[in-house]
Order: C-alpha cells, then sequence, then structure tokens
C-alpha cells in the first residue's frame, strides 16, 4: 500500500513536471517564433507616440517619409499622455527595446540621460549637415540636453500665456496689457464673472502635468519654491501660500464650474464655447480655437507678480531608447520630423496653422506661417525665449524646471500634492491643511537627496 | 492481490484526471505564479525609475504600511464602498425583482432595460456618468436642476464617495436584480395563494413566505457582489482618479498610484500581498456564515 502511495506521488510529480515542461517549451517557442518575425534586418521602427494634434498631423505624413526612405517602415502608437509616460517608463526601465522612439518631455530628457537609458543624439546629429541644431531655439535646447549634449530632439515646444475674449472685456470696459500682473487678472476676472459665464479657466484636475502646472508657474512669480538649496521643502512657506491661497481664491470665485475635473481638454472646450472669458495655459491652445474664441480672442504673456517672465517651458521631443536595435533608421526618421524640411511640409500639406510650434526659430521667420499664427506666434516664441529652467523663481532652487521639479519621484509627489489642492477646490479642506499635508509629503522626498 | 487492486485503482482515478492536468496547469501558472513573484517582490526595494535599486529590503515595505496614513484611507474606502454599494444594490433590486415577477404589461422589455446597465462596459459607463449627466457645464442633470437654483453644482467633486457609490449600485442593481428574481421564479404560487385563503395580506406573505424563501439567493448575490465590489477600480478612475484627495482612494487604486505614478513595485507588491490576506480572513469568515445559514436554512 505504502509502495503504491509512494508511487502514484513520484508519478503525479514526473507528470506534473512533464508537463509543465512542455507548456514552458512550447511558449518560449511561440516567443521566439514572434521576435524572429520582427527580426533585426528587417527596418520596421515602433513610434510610441503622445497623443496631440501635432503626432496626428505626423502619422498622416509618414507616407512622405516612406516615399524617400522606402526600405524604413514606420510604425506609429498614439497613446494618452499619462499612458504613454506608464507606458514607455515600463519599457525602457525593463530595457525591453520595444520601441525605436518615443515622444518625451523635458521632465523626463535630463533624468534619463543620466540613467543612460536614452542615447545620446548629438553624434547622430553632427552626421547630417543639413540638421542645423543652431537653429533649435535655444531654451529649448537646453531643457533637451544633458552635459551638453541633446538627448532628444524637439517635435513641438510651449510656454504658457493668458488668452482672453476681447469682446466680452470690452463690455465690462477692460483692457488687458500685454504684461499684465495676477492682480489685474483677478479683477477682470470677477468683474465680467457672470451665471452664463465665467471670468476664468484655470485647472484644477489633479495631476502634476495638469493642475500644477498653471499654478506652479503662480508659485514661481509669487517668488514660492518647493525646495531650497539645502533640498528643505517650503511648501508652508508665506510665498508658496499666498499663491495657493491666490490660485483656489480665483478659481473658487471667478472661476470655471466643475474646476476639479477641468484640466486643458474641458477649459478649451468651456472657452470654445464661450462658457470663460479668459484662459491661462498652454500657448498651443490658440491653435486650437474655433469659431467666435478664434477670432474675437487676444493673448497676453503668463501673469506675473514678483518674478518677471513666469511662463513654463515644454516640449515633446523625439528620443531614442539605448536598447533599440535599429539606432540609425530611428534616428533617420527623427531626424526627418524635426527638420526644417518637415516644418515646410506641414505648411504645405495640411495648412500653416498646423506647424508644430515652439521648435526651431526659423519657423517664425517663414511669411506664411506668422500669417497664420497671427497675434500668438510672437507671444508663444518671445515666452519660450525668456523661460530658464535653471532658475524658474526669485530665490536659487536646487532643481530645474519650472512647472515641475525635475526629480523622479516628482511624478507621485506632484499628483498627491494636486489631489490636496483639488480637495481645497472641492470644499474638504482648507489650504492650510493641505499644504500642511503637502509639506509633509515634500520633506519626505527632500531627505532623500540631503545625504 | 490488494496492491495491485489499488494501483488499478490509483491508474484509473489517473484516467480521470488527465485530461483536466492542461487546464489546472494553465490556471496554476497564471495564477500562482505571478502571486509568488508578487511575495518575492514585496521584500525587495524596488522602484523602476531607480536602476539598481533591487536590493533586498526584508520586512521595510510591511513595516512602511504600518506607518501609512494612506493605506488606512484606502481600508475604510474600500470598506465603506463595499458595504454601501451591496446595502443599496441589494434593496433596490429586490424591489425591482419582486415587481418584474408580478404580472405587468411589458414585462420583457422592462427586465431587458433593468438589466442594460451591468451590460455596458464600466469604463463607457462611468464616462456616461461623469460627462453627459452631471458635468456642471454640459450635463443633463445641472440643466434640470437650474431652475431650483442647483445648476452648475460640481457634484463629482463635492460628492466623490456618494457619486462612485451611486454609479457601482446603478451597475450592480442588475446583477442583485437577477439572482433574486431567479429565487422569487422557483416559488410556488399555490404557497401564496394559501397564505391569501388564511388571511395574510400581501406584506405579510412577502414577509413570512417570499423573504425567507429568497433570502439565500440575496446572500449567495451579496457575497459574489462583494467579491467585485472590492476591486472596483475602472469607475473610480474614469470619475474621480481617487480624489479629491484620497477620498476615494480604495486599495486596488492605491496599489495602481504606487505601482505606476511612483513605479514603487516593492511597496506595491507588499500592499497586494496585505490585500490580498485581509480579503481571505474575510472572504473565509463571509463564506463561513453563508454556508452556516444555507445549513440552517436547509433544516427548516
Amino acid at each position: 500500500m505504502s509502495d503504491t502511495k509512494l508511487g502514484s506521488v513520484q508519478w503525479r510529480f514526473v507528470a506534473t513536471t512533464a508537463i509543465g515542461l512542455i507548456v514552458a517549451l512550447a511558449g518560449s517557442a511561440c516567443a521566439g517564433a514572434g521576435g524572429g518575425g520582427g527580426g533585426s534586418n528587417s527596418k520596421t521602427i515602433t513610434l510610441a507616440a503622445v497623443d496631440n494634434p501635432q503626432m496626428a498631423d505626423l502619422k498622416g505624413l509618414v507616407s512622405e517619409f516612406q516615399k524617400a526612405h522606402s526600405d524604413i517602415t514606420v510604425k506609429i502608437v498614439t497613446l494618452p499622455e499619462d499612458q504613454l509616460r506608464q507606458q514607455v517608463t515600463q519599457d525602457v526601465a525593463a530595457n525591453s527595446g520595444r520601441y525605436d522612439l518615443f515622444t518625451i518631455g523635458t521632465y523626463e530628457v535630463p533624468l534619463w540621460a543620466k540613467k543612460g537609458w536614452i542615447e545620446n543624439l548629438s553624434p547622430f546629429i553632427a552626421k547630417d549637415s543639413s540638421y542645423d541644431p543652431g537653429d533649435l531655439i535655444p531654451g529649448v535646447s537646453k531643457a533637451l540636453s544633458y552635459n551638453n549634449n541633446l538627448y532628444a530632439v524637439p517635435f513641438y515646444g510651449e510656454s504658457s500665456m493668458l488668452m482672453y475674449r476681447k469682446d466680452m472685456l470690452a463690455a465690462k470696459g477692460i483692457t488687458m496689457p500685454d504684461h499684465p500682473t495676477w492682480d489685474q487678472v483677478a479683477a477682470a476676472a470677477k468683474a465680467v464673472n457672470s451665471s452664463s459665464v465665467s471670468g476664468i479657466c484655470l485647472r484644477g484636475l489633479p495631476g502634476w502635468g495638469e493642475q500644477l502646472a498653471p499654478l506652479d508657474t503662480v508659485v514661481n512669480t509669487y517668488g514660492g519654491r518647493w525646495f531650497d538649496e539645502k533640498w528643505n521643502a517650503q511648501l508652508t512657506q508665506p510665498e508658496f501660500k499666498a499663491a495657493v491661497n491666490f490660485y483656489i481664491n480665483l478659481v473658487k470665485s471667478a472661476g470655471e464650474p466643475g474646476a476639479g475635473n477641468a484640466g486643458f481638454t474641458e477649459c478649451l472646450n468651456a472657452y470654445n464655447n464661450g462658457k470663460v472669458a479668459m484662459w491661462y495655459d498652454a500657448t498651443v491652445a490658440a491653435s486650437n480655437f474655433t469659431g467666435a474664441a478664434a477670432t474675437n480672442s487676444a493673448y497676453a504673456y503668463a501673469p506675473h507678480v514678483v518674478k518677471d517672465w513666469s511662463g513654463w517651458l515644454w516640449a515633446w521631443a523625439l528620443g531614442m531608447p539605448s536598447s533599440s536595435k535599429k539606432k540609425d533608421a530611428a534616428w533617420t526618421f527623427a531626424d526627418w520630423a524635426t527638420s526644417k524640411d518637415y516644418i515646410k511640409l506641414v505648411g504645405q500639406k495640411l495648412g500653416w496653422a498646423h506647424v508644430p510650434p515652439g521648435t526651431r526659430t526659423s519657423t517664425y521667420a517663414i511669411p506664411e506661417y506668422q500669417q497664420a499664427a497671427g497675434a500668438f506666434a510672437q507671444v508663444t516664441v518671445q515666452s519660450i525665449a525668456n523661460a530658464d529652467i535653471a532658475h524658474p523663481t526669485v530665490q536659487p532652487v536646487p532643481y530645474v524646471g519650472i512647472q515641475y521639479v525635475d526629480i523622479d519621484e516628482f511624478q507621485q509627489l506632484g499628483d498627491q500634492v494636486s489631489q490636496e489642492f483639488a480637495k481645497v477646490i472641492a470644499g474638504g479642506q482648507t489650504v492650510d491643511q493641505a499644504l500642511q499635508k503637502a509639506q509633509a509629503l515634500a520633506a519626505a522626498v527632500g531627505k532623500k537627496y540631503q545625504t | 492481490m490488494r496492491a495491485s487492486a489499488a494501483a488499478a485503482f490509483s491508474r484509473d482515478a489517473w484516467a480521470r484526471r488527465l485530461p483536466l492536468l492542461p487546464a489546472f496547469i494553465y490556471v496554476f501558472l497564471v495564477t500562482q505564479v505571478p502571486f509568488v513573484l508578487t511575495i518575492y517582490y514585496s521584500f525587495f526595494s524596488w522602484n523602476l525609475l531607480k536602476p539598481g535599486s533591487f536590493q533586498f529590503a526584508g520586512l521595510e515595505n510591511y513595516s512602511a504600511l504600518l506607518t501609512n496614513e494612506s493605506i488606512r484611507t484606502a481600508i475604510w474606502n474600500t470598506v465603506l464602498l463595499t458595504l454601501a454599494v451591496i446595502g443599496f444594490s441589494v434593496v433596490i433590486g429586490l424591489g425591482v425583482a419582486v415587481l418584474l415577477n408580478s404580472e405587468v404589461f411589458g414585462k420583457g422589455l422592462m427586465r431587458t432595460l433593468m438589466i442594460a446597465p451591468f451590460l455596458i462596459m464600466p469604463t463607457a459607463g462611468a464616462l456616461i456618468w461623469k460627462d453627459t449627466l452631471l458635468n456642471p457645464l454640459f450635463g443633463l442633470l445641472p440643466y434640470l436642476l437650474t431652475p431650483v437654483g442647483l445648476g452648475r453644482v460640481d457634484i463629482v467633486n463635492q460628492f466623490p464617495m456618494v457619486t462612485v457609490v451611486a454609479v457601482e449600485v446603478w451597475r450592480w442593481t442588475p446583477f442583485m436584480m437577477l439572482i433574486i428574481l431567479a429565487g422569487l421564479q422557483s416559488q410556488n404560487p399555490e404557497v401564496l395563494e394559501a397564505a391569501r385563503v388564511d388571511g395574510a395580506n400581501a406584506f405579510q406573505a412577502f414577509r413570512r413566505i417570499t423573504l425567507p424563501l429568497v433570502r439565500p439567493f440575496i446572500e449567495l448575490g451579496a457575497l459574489l457582489g462583494s467579491l467585485f465590489v472590492v476591486q472596483t477600480f475602472d469607475s473610480i478612475f474614469m470619475l474621480t482618479f481617487g480624489g479629491p484627495g484620497e477620498d476615494t482612494t480604495n486599495i486596488p487604486f492605491l496599489l495602481y498610484l504606487v505601482a505606476f505614478q511612483g513605479f514603487s513595485i516593492g511597496q506595491a507588491s507588499a500592499i497586494g500581498v496585505v490585500a490580498v490576506i485581509i480579503t481571505t480572513i474575510v472572504a473565509t469568515f463571509a463564506l463561513r456564515t453563508l454556508f452556516s445559514i444555507f445549513q440552517i436554512e436547509a433544516r427548516r
């Protein structure tokens, strides 16, 4: 009896192992076959791209690229910003080499370059005499560099500005200066605010890339900062507190309804539908205006308090993971998509309003573009030129970044802090309570940098 | 002799087991291997954003949970959400099931309409609620409330938990209704007729005869439902993203934030393991009580 029992146990073990092995082998065989299909000889490159209008245009123009480079097939995967960030981060951290190119922002480039996750593009640029890296807008190329080498090439750049409806402000007898102060903006917002039209749209949607972007520029111009030179969190300092109080009070008294859910898209909808009279947001927003919003809008530089030129700086750029096995083919495409010729191609094929802004100085010298982008082209290029990512606020800071802090932890820290502010907007707590929690979160992050 | 008979029996048993093995191994591989890996990772201080951070950390991830306020909030939110959703959807589901069990005109159509919310994809359903119904600028509800002066109220942000509960109740009521309706339809109408002859009014008949009959069905629905509601993620992601603050962050959503916003794989794994332990304990107790109820019912 005991013999057979033992036999049965052994049998079970053998059978389980055998079948386990078969399953495992079958699995790896499939994986091998799949991997082989994409083999390193074929020139199919995969680009993970952020879902925005400029990238959609790029997708439409890929056939033009393939006319000239029939040996390279380009596959573009578009994802919303937050999904893209997750996918690409996992891909690059796990070194899986799924993508040969991806769109990353000024936030990622220095961090990832330091870790060796992305390829230094300067040697590639040097090989192409027509690329003219000196034509890239200096502030943008600085933000995409690490140790003075470009690690990503800009596809699109933006700053922030104030957009307003001339007709609505004029009806109340208000004229907005080119360089307004936040107090002037708040006064105007309160004056035009009514039950059918809100004074101003300011992002309230939690997220470091949503609500915190405009809010951080307000903090900067009030003279606040996230950390002092020794990485001590500064969120409960008077300047920071005053800025957050100002922003949230303005949202509550003259902002859009449902501010807690309003991000870029929601504000754009509200502005296009004439539900808000002013909007402080990305410079790119103006190219999406339709109807009365397109014809009756005027633009002012980012409002200021203490520090001048408070506009943010952001660029979507093409970066190449170090794990890519088709770097030359990938560069050929990145070169084409960020060249002067691409900008002309977009203008001729899709219309000059579609041109990706904020990357090259030469773009702003094209007469057709000046005509199409009109009033906001000048504000855009000036704001970008005057945005200094190394000196975002009045006092010195140990980090770079204007509307963000360029450290790995900021994604989570920023999201948590903006959630606390959203709770204030919804009426669930006071600014002081939110800042107490935010200070504790930031202090925990700062501690990691103090040793 | 006895040994060979036993061997034959064993062979026989294997002949029956063998066809099941592939399925068993498949289920084992896709459920248990990830779980074992999760336990393994929970002992490492691994953050995807920090190359070289894959180092043994002992119980550090677990001790961090003890001092972490977020996890306590998340557990409380999970409990609150589950109890509220199951409670409301059972009561409403029972009411609707009773109505649909009576003879009314257009019963088939009504039943189909009632089931609809359960068939709509959770993400799509949550989006419809958030944008089409509740959006303070363009939503239907604020538009309807404007005459009473309540238009432009930001319902999702001012009452985040209430909104999530409402959407989940809307989704789970049909499920409860279906299960309870099955119970009601197994009832012999003659029993109710007999009760009526004996002078019981409709409420008494319902309270004394129908309710005890459908009780096991209610309990089954509540148990199955809570297993799913504990894991609610889609509607929170779409409606509130866990906020404002941490007002609607439940355990699955906290795990998502730690794993995919913070990329702290070690910390997220520890949360996952603790969540599994807690749910297992709760589920065991729930199942045990449930089965004892079944037995009592059977003895009656």
